[in-house]
């Protein structure tokens, strides 16, 4: 099936030269042939020099734990045959591709800007001015326009959404960011610098062990370093401390859009009792500092992973309790039915990643595809469901939490008490230099899916290109799809239950 | 119906006795530093200035900027004298920009209430609108925990609301990226006068570990005047329920 491509695995390094290259339309071709064989894209995107522009792609092989890698070389204002038409989970990477680097998709159905440079790249590049663009429009009597944002109405993160309804009915809703922008990737090159693993932590401050675990991950992959397991242990648990924090926030947040308050206050307090749990870990509720390359940043003693299951157990009671109310409560059931419905079919194809993905029947787990770290010796079971709505993706979330503190407490119950594991911290960054020439990419499942993280190192072993690419890069477009004939009342129920990023895809 | 009760009581009464009650912080918690009095006579090469990620320390005055400090406490280990060390004490809001800058005589940040006209209005009634302008929702996140039943701003008389014409005051975020600087601007016009200007996070304060990057400024007061200043990154929830109370002349 992948016959052209590299064959690489997650956290794996290769040489650049490696990379098979094909010139132009010959590299569209082999995109095709991935793509019609179910291949699933991780990663699109541009590295443009003097010389001319290198487009690489990273798909991936769930069943064989494979990613394939590929590389097209185009002149400078070159232009190529789009796929977005045939295969949309292309149609942003393409926009991204023409944003930073000029060149063009011929045929893109939907060329629009993704984050607005303030600041041009290239000369060549047309100036864009953010949250201009042709938004799309349906006319007739009685449709009308909704604009909502950049600024909305809760403490949440600034981005435009623009509806097209027919009184009540959604048409269409197109989502348009940029506002978050920071020019995190651009300053990366000639890196990494003494800021860098910090700023690792913020590209989206809700998945700071997420984010970072990727990075570490490409460092340490880099530099031929190892990690010990027990420090591979304490990263998985703060992965799953995360996303046990964040889904129980979405749930209550989710029980507050259809007015069902016990859960929604209950559930908004038992999040930070799960932030709490990392802060007892490492002193910061969104674990700043626990995860560095080489290891962990702090020293965790046995009986601070004691506290740690003794507290766990607690708030999953508490969790427990919170939730069950909305199972057993008729018309929250009711209300998250079959609202902001997603087929597997187009979840497939728009490339949707994470819990959403989940929801709608896709099997994607990277902590089962792409085991890594600590994943490769335990196993957490994955949890799908098949209704696509609402109800599928808080109850995938209510599942997930369910097994991440089930983890946790068994891991920490089956360790030899006095055991002679090796609990220090590592002692701050692997040392030698970065392999030189080189690519590597790191998938971490954090709790919105898939964090893609890709390195290619220049001659000195310093980033030429540090590619990022967010879950939410790939779901907004669901969240788009999912408000289709909807009520648009049901926005807020919806987009909670998508709870996607807007600086995790604006960088 | 009887499970919602029963939930109920098995939940408890979980809203802190704050402020009649200090918090209970994490002992890992990193909170105002403090730097010890040998630190000027100090022999040692500046270790915490080299290994500060984001340039808070400045040589050779030895001036630690809790606007810029993102309470990494590399600084704290990379000193062979221990002349800095983070306390406990989550106490950082000031109200100039300059009592955040921490030297051997540690003179606390400090936070002085909104003139007396602000105050006769805003002081039993405090409305907020929040915008994030380049934030990475670590800040959005803590702000929005206040609203949570442990912390129950609105017991104060604090809320958030949903327009900038309801409210009474804005609390800003990240360090105001090219993108956000716009709307800010609007959003600031369209909160009627007199108003309060609140900038919380490092990045509000300076452009936090994005401060040099041409897609953003260097944090709210480059474009509006500030009456509060919270540090941190993020700070936490205490930490910013502090700044407000103090700005109230509650506390």
């Amino acid at each position: 099936m992948k016959a052209g491509f590299l064959r690489s695995s997650n956290n794996h390094t290769v040489k650049i030269a490696d990379i098979p290259v094909y010139t132009g339309n010959h590299f569209t071709e082999q995109l095709e042939k991935i793509l019609t064989d179910a291949g699933r894209l991780c990663s699109l995107f541009a590295v443009r020099s003097e010389k001319n522009i290198k487009v690489y792609a990273v798909f991936a092989d769930d069943l064989s734990a494979g990613l394939y890698i590929a590389c097209g070389e185009f002149p400078i204002g070159g232009r190529y045959r789009s796929l977005a038409g045939t295969y949309p989970q292309v149609q942003l990477f393409e926009r991204e591709i023409y944003e930073q680097t000029g060149l063009f998709p011929d045929g893109h159905p939907w060329l629009k800007p993704v984050r607005f440079p303030p600041v041009p790249l290239f000369p060549e590049i047309p100036e864009t001015r953010i949250g201009e663009t042709d938004f799309f429009r349906v006319d007739g009597e009685q449709v009308h326009q909704v604009a909502v944002g950049p600024v909305h109405a809760g403490i949440i993160e600034p981005g435009h959404f623009r509806f097209q309804c027919h009184g009540e009915e959604v048409f269409h809703l197109e989502i348009s960011l940029g506002y978050q922008h920071r020019g995190i990737e651009e300053h990366l090159k000639g890196g990494p610098y003494p800021v860098t693993s910090h700023q690792m932590e913020v590209v989206a401050g809700d998945t700071s062990i997420g984010h970072m675990t990727a990075y570490a991950r490409v460092i340490e992959s880099l530099a031929g370093c190892q990690v010990s397991p027990f420090a591979q242990r304490i990263r998985a648990f703060a992965l799953e401390l995360e996303r046990c924090a964040n889904h129980t926030g979405d749930l209550g947040a989710l029980a507050g859009d259809v007015g069902f308050l016990p859960t929604m206050s209950y559930c908004g307090r038992i999040r930070g009792d799960f932030l709490n749990l990392t802060a007892l870990l490492c002193g910061n509720r969104f674990g700043r500092g626990l995860v560095i390359p080489g290891g962990i940043g702090f020293s965790i003693d046995e009986e601070r992973e004691q506290d740690l299951a003794k507290r766990i157990a607690v708030v999953l009671a508490d969790f427990t309790g919170a939730t069950a109310l909305l199972w057993k409560s008729a018309s929250v059931v009711d209300r998250f039915e079959t609202t902001g419905s997603l087929s597997r079919e187009t979840a497939e194809s728009i490339g949707l990643v994470g819990p959403a993905a989940r929801a709608s029947g896709c099997m994607h787990d990277v902590r089962q595809d792409h085991p890594y770290g600590y994943y490769r010796y335990a196993h957490i079971p994955v949890s799908t469901c098949d209704t696509g709505d609402v109800f599928g993706r808080a109850h995938v979330r209510w599942q997930e939490v369910q097994a991440s503190v089930a983890f946790i407490l068994e891991e920490i119950s089956s360790t030899k008490k006095g055991s002679s594991t090796d609990r220090s911290a590592a002692d701050g960054s692997p040392a030698g230099r970065l392999a030189s020439e080189s690519l590597t990419v790191s998938l971490v499942e954090g709790w919105r899916g898939e964090i893609c993280h890709v390195a290619l190192t220049d001659d000195q072993g310093r980033f030429g290109t540090y590619k990022i690419t967010d879950p939410s890069f790939h779901n907004w477009f669901g969240l788009a799809l999912a408000l289709r004939d909807q009520q648009i009342s049901d926005f807020p129920l919806c987009n909670k239950s998508f709870n996607l990023s807007y600086c995790g895809y604006d960088l | 119906m009887f499970d919602v009760i029963k939930t109920r009581l098995a939940q408890g009464y979980r809203t802190a006795r704050y402020p009649k009650d200090a918090p209970t912080l994490p002992d890992r918690f990193r909170g105002l530093p403090v730097i010890a009095p040998q630190c000027r006579s100090s022999s040692c090469m500046h270790e915490c200035a080299r290994v500060c990620p984001v340039q808070a320390i400045a040589e050779p005055s030895f001036v630690l900027d809790l606007g810029k400090c993102i309470f990494c406490g590399k600084c704290e280990q990379a000193c062979p004298e221990k002349c800095i060390s983070f306390t406990g004490d989550h106490r950082l809001g000031a109200t100039d920009r300059q009592s955040l800058l921490i030297d051997e005589k540690n003179r606390l940040p400090e936070i002085r209430p909104l003139d007396e006209a602000r105050l006769r209005l805003f002081k039993r009634s405090f409305k907020l609108r929040q915008v994030s302008a380049g934030g990475c929702n670590a800040c959005e996140a803590d702000i929005n925990v206040l609203g949570t039943l442990v912390f129950d701003l609105s017991r104060f008389g604090i809320q958030f609301v949903a327009s900038p014409r309801h409210a009474d005051g804005l609390l800003i975020t990240g360090p105001v990226s090219k993108n956000m600087a716009l709307a800010l601007r609007k959003t600031y016009d369209a909160t009627p006068a007199p108003k309060v200007v609140i900038a919380v996070g490092a990045c509000a304060l300076s452009g936090g570990m994005f401060a040099g990057h041409e897609q953003v400024h260097h944090g709210v007061e480059e474009l509006l005047p500030v009456d509060l200043h919270i540090p941190g990154c993020p700070p936490h929830p205490y930490t910013i329920l502090d700044g407000l109370l103090r700005l109230l002349g509650r506390m």
